[in-house]
């Protein structure tokens, strides 16, 4: 028993679009010209508790949280395949259950592969 | 069909002040809440009991300067918290707020819209959040705030995909990605929770690592990182952030309430006899009732948790969450499976 859809009922979602951008816009206009604008130079240096900022923040990071962003694209798109299998899993059956469980067997592989590497130490 | 446009576009307007309201009132609740919990009186000097304290509050964000460091990236550094607004007000439409009324011989719902890829929708503008944050983080060019963007959006995508496996066990259940047939539902019988336990524990912890709150509030740890993402900001950029975040709470509750507490309904519903309209007004008030609770929970738990070390964060997301939530998935399905729920 689906839903369906017509492209009208995306209509809202548009509405509601309009009408955030609309109240952001304003809101940052209005600040912009409410506000005092007194700059001076040591109010537009970037912030270092105070002493004198070392150099910018372009730096390198912990590859780390590289490692995390392409993990999360592996695994996200698994959960993607999951979707439509989980609406459908009520006709699909025991045979769609068995697929299901040998696809997760092969994505905890993969988990376990990474686990044993190392990959999620944050040490 | 002009007539309904102009109803959704009233409804849409309504929900997106209602959110800026409940946001607004949330900050305040928050302060009074953390006072009680400390045994302090909270806000009590702008008009009675503090009430008035959230406009005061406004109206100084307002008025601040708006300082943009001169070694930002100027326009990313405008668009960060703007996105950050943008997705948290974007989740409102798709909820279903009450049932249907009847007004005029024309039934109205109170679910703006109830598109058949809800679920899908709403992971889709939860995912954009991370943009916000990274995008102000970045441009801001300060370290603090490079950090406490890295460590957000890492741990907003950490969660994601426990939050995601969390779901998949739930549409198994309900066979539908709709918001709207996912609490009609729950109307007889048992709500989600009952079936769902384990699923609902990680889409709660998973709720409140992407809302960045406390015990997971590491991207703006004052001791470590000054203000994190958002150091370097001021006037109403720092105030859409801090906004934002409440927003979110108010949707999150309002989804986890949805999804596992039987959203606008309540016991015994059909029993009182009620006629239609005034059901859906008591529906309304149970539901933003139980939203209320969810944003008490969230609040709680920020004033008696300690904050986790980024180590454990990431531990618990990949090599519990994530697990478990697989398990979940396991389990649900045999448990179908056995009582025959499946063909």
């Amino acid at each position: 028993m689906q839903v369906q859809n017509s492209l009208s009922d995306y209509l809202p979602i548009f509405f509601m679009f309009v009408v955030a951008v609309g109240f952001i816009v304003v809101t940052m206009l209005a600040t912009h010209w409410i506000g005092p604008k007194k700059k001076t130079e040591k109010k537009l240096e970037s912030f270092e508790c105070g002493i004198e900022s070392q150099g910018n923040a372009r730096i390198p990071f912990s590859v780390k949280y590289f490692l995390v962003a392409i993990l999360f694209v592996l695994f996200d798109v698994e959960v993607i395949f999951m979707y439509p299998w989980a609406v459908n899993f009520k006709e699909l059956g025991l045979t769609g259950l068995i697929e299901m469980f040998s696809f997760m067997a092969i994505l905890l592989t993969g988990f376990f592969y990474i686990i044993k590497k190392g990959a999620l130490n944050w040490e | 069909m002009t007539g309904y446009i102009i109803y959704q576009i009233i409804l849409v307007v309504a929900i997106f002040t209602v959110s800026l309201v409940v946001a607004l009132y949330a900050t305040y609740g928050e302060r009074k809440i953390a006072a009680i919990l400390q045994d302090r009186v909270g806000p009590n000097r702008a008009g009675p009991f503090g009430i008035l304290q959230p406009f005061a509050d406004g109206i100084k964000m307002f008025t601040k300067e708006e300082i943009i460091p001169e070694t930002a990236n100027g326009w990313l550094f405008i668009i960060g918290p703007c996105i950050a607004m943008l997705t948290a007000c974007m989740t409102g439409v798709i909820i279903p707020w009450g049932g249907t009324f009847e007004l005029g011989g024309t039934v109205y719902s109170l679910q703006v819209t109830d598109i058949n890829i809800g679920i899908l929708y709403l992971f889709a503008v939860v995912s954009f959040g991370v943009y916000g944050i990274m995008i102000g983080g970045w441009a801001s060019n300060n370290k603090f705030s490079l950090l406490g963007a890295l460590r957000a959006s890492s741990q907003m995508i950490s969660y994601e995909i426990a939050m995601g496996m969390s779901i998949i066990a739930l549409v198994m259940m309900t066979g539908t990605l709709s918001l709207g047939e996912i609490v009609k539902q729950q109307d007889d019988g048992y709500c989600n929770f009952v079936y769902q336990p384990l699923g609902f524990l990680i889409f709660l912890i998973c709720a409140f690592a992407e809302t960045n709150r406390a015990p997971f509030d590491m991207a703006e740890c004052e001791t470590e990182l000054v203000g994190g993402y958002h150091t370097e900001y001021s006037s109403m950029k720092l105030g859409f952030y801090l906004f934002a975040e409440y927003i979110n709470m108010f949707i999150s509750s309002a989804v986890i309430v949805s999804f596992y507490f039987g959203g606008y309904n309540f016991p015994f519903q059909h029993e009182l006899g009620l006629s239609g309209n005034l059901l859906t007004v008591i529906q309304t008030i149970v539901f933003f009732g139980k939203i209320f609770f969810f944003i008490f929970f969230f609040m709680w738990i920020r004033w008696t948790i300690p904050r986790f070390r980024y180590d454990q964060l990431m531990k618990l997301g990949w090599k519990v969450l994530l697990p478990l939530s697989m398990a979940n998935i396991v389990i649900t399905g045999l448990v179908m499976w056995l009582t025959g729920k499946i063909n």
